[in-house]
């Protein structure tokens, strides 16, 4: 193969992007021991505490709020934050800490489900394009690569303006956007293994290729697609986030982090920065939670 | 290595091609007719009829791919919905918006990235290098709006010394353009600076424990000078290939920061684009995205054979 682009043995990553390329070549050689290290981590237990945090407000979200987060104060719009109001309120007078304790559950919600999608879908066509190779390969490939050849992002965003906002579209299209990332690293992940004795053996015992594929490669590589997962998430948060900001997520007046901050930046240049500063706060700590937990994962495994 | 740049080419060709179909696939499948988009709801079917036949929207889907890609292939982008104009200056001008505000972020990053990268891979497993990765890395996954936004807020709600909106207005001086960008780049430097500093810190670190650093180290070189022409230079070549791809990212999170500081660029105009439901527009908008993605890449890939001997003379080997 001539193709600078396409060599799974790259070992600086140009391949797989700098993660995945971590990933793929350590997660293989993971141990129990190496995982029970892990959960014992301050940075992966940081991670882990806020993501718990956001996950109990997404859940008891109602619960805990000091306010109903759709409650319209007309007389008290736009307040600093006070002790009545710990985060300010909206240009509705609506409580900000209400909406952004309640507005974890969209992101988390939609991120998370976005890439169990992708990752089902990407592993799916990662393991048929390693295991069967050929002209099938090559022809996946190549649209992988002119897929790729399109920041994922511009291509969520043509496709929502296509099929129109809502929570299941933005779900379905970030999933599609992230399958051939995954399908490139689940590919190199397989084609590691592809002439290992127990395949050799199992082709060789005349199993059909599906089972091969799901039962035997599968479990071999799962390591590498549960830390390719974790990466990806991060990614997710970030995409939808941003896409939510642009007004393809979650709709008014329903509590959104990314959507709360489109509706109100514009007030940024009036100084009612509490509307917007928290809203991203709270993104901030959910993404770097996700970070900690993925360079965790990768500092045990490389250790 | 000419079968190398031809296989190079091939593949780009393919690459638009896919690209374009993807392109105008995604804006046949739009919801609703652009005839009953732009007259709205109150329009009689005939008058949206005929509108959609004047747009050439009735037509058999192939006829109007062939016809688009044919108008493409001579310069002729299309003609706006929203304008009734032709869309190249549209485009053309939101380009070399766009292109100033991402050199700036580039001529920051790029040196920024690398030295870090390189620091990094220097002290590794030192506290040093935890702190660029994991910050590198958390600032890689903070959306430009998230980013974008504290910025407003401390520098140019709270301390006042920076313009929150992009533009400096028609006939601005270029040190008053330059002002306005400084804001609008930094989420964007934040983004790009995760991604180059920890390719640079991978290759160094490849690099450090080659053979030939060692021969280098062994033959007795001062450390530096084994650094400077053993290590970096071989360390630096995937990092090339990184900051070409991140081109095309780059101009992905441009949508979200033009539209943030409201900046005349390419990411606006297919924001703008998408919310009237421009067609012609947004898809000359992503496709001519793509096309500087694309012959990024290909630029990349020449820099990284003419600095790297090997692919020159065996570049066709296994």
């Amino acid at each position: 193969m001539t193709d600078l682009t396409a060599d799974p043995t790259d070992p600086t990553g140009t391949t797989l992007g700098p993660t995945s390329a971590v990933a793929v070549a350590v997660a293989a050689r993971a141990t129990p021991a190496q995982w029970r290290l892990l959960v014992r981590k301050a940075t992966f237990l940081a991670g882990a505490a806020i993501i718990v945090f956001w996950i109990v407000c997404a859940i008891f979200g109602h619960q805990i709020a000091p306010y109903n987060p759709l409650a319209q104060q007309l007389l008290l719009t736009n307040t600093a934050p006070s002790g009545a109001h710990w985060f300010g309120t909206d240009p509705l007078g609506r409580d900000v800490l209400s909406r952004v304790i309640v507005g974890a559950r969209s992101i988390l919600i939609i991120a998370p489900l976005a890439t169990i999608l992708g990752t089902i879908l990407g592993t799916a066509l990662g393991l048929a394009m390693g295991y069967f190779g050929g002209t099938f390969d090559l022809i996946s490939s190549r649209f992988v690569e002119a897929v790729l050849a399109l920041p994922s992002f511009i291509i969520a965003f043509l496709f929502l303006v296509a099929v129109g906002p809502s929570t299941t579209n933005l779900i379905i299209v970030v999933g599609f956007v992230f399958t051939p990332l995954i399908a490139r690293t689940v590919r190199a992940a397989v084609l590691a293994e592809r002439n290992l004795d127990y395949l050799s053996a199992a082709r060789l015992l005349g199993e059909n290729p599906a089972r091969v594929m799901f039962s035997e490669i599968l479990p071999n590589v799962l390591p590498a697609i549960l830390v390719e997962f974790t990466v990806r998430l991060g990614y997710a948060v970030f995409t939808v986030a941003t896409l939510s900001f642009l007004g393809f997520g979650v709709q008014p007046p329903t509590p959104d982090w990314g959507a709360d901050i489109a509706a109100s930046y514009g007030n940024l240049v009036s100084g009612y920065w509490w509307q917007v500063l928290f809203p991203a706060l709270a993104i901030a700590s959910l993404v770097i939670a996700v970070i900690l937990i993925t360079d965790s994962i990768e500092q045990v495994l490389t250790s | 290595m000419a079968t190398f740049l031809l296989r190079r080419l091939g593949l780009m060709v393919l690459t638009l091609f896919i690209l374009s179909l993807i392109v105008f696939l995604a804006g046949q499948v739009l919801p609703g007719d652009p005839g009953r988009a732009i007259l709205g709801n109150l329009a009689s079917q005939s008058a949206v009829k005929s509108l959609d036949h004047q747009l050439g929207v009735d037509r058999p889907l192939i006829t109007q791919y062939l016809g688009w890609v044919g108008g493409v292939l001579h310069g002729n982008l299309g003609k706006s919905y929203t304008y009734q104009a032709a869309v190249e200056p549209f485009v053309r001008a939101a380009l070399i918006n766009s292109v100033k505000l991402a050199v700036l972020a580039f001529v920051v990053v790029v040196p920024l990235g690398i030295l870090g990268g390189v620091v990094a891979a220097l002290n590794q497993g030192h506290w040093v290098d935890r702190f660029i990765s994991v910050t590198g890395l958390s600032l890689a996954t903070v959306p430009e709006f998230v980013s974008g936004i504290v910025l407003i807020v401390v520098f140019g709600v709270e301390l006042k010394v920076l313009p929150v909106t992009a533009s400096a207005g028609a006939g601005a001086s270029p040190g008053s353009q330059f002002r306005h960008l400084i804001l609008p780049a930094i989420p964007l430097v934040f983004v790009l600076f995760g991604y180059i500093a920890r390719m640079a810190r991978a290759g160094t670190i490849e690099s450090l424990n080659s053979d030939y650093t060692r021969t280098a180290v062994l033959k007795g070189l001062p450390r530096a000078t084994v650094i400077r022409r053993h290590v970096l230079r071989n360390s630096l070549l995937p990092t090339i290939t990184v900051i070409a791809t991140q081109t095309g990212y780059l101009i992905g999170g441009l949508v979200v920061v033009e539209t943030l500081f409201n900046y005349q660029g390419i990411g606006n105009l297919i924001f703008k684009a998408a919310q009237a439901k421009d067609f012609p527009m947004l898809e000359a908008g992503i496709l001519v995205i793509g096309v500087v993605y694309v012959l990024a890449t290909l630029a990349a890939d020449l820099l990284l054979i003419a600095l790297n001997p090997r692919l020159r003379v065996g570049g066709d080997s296994d």
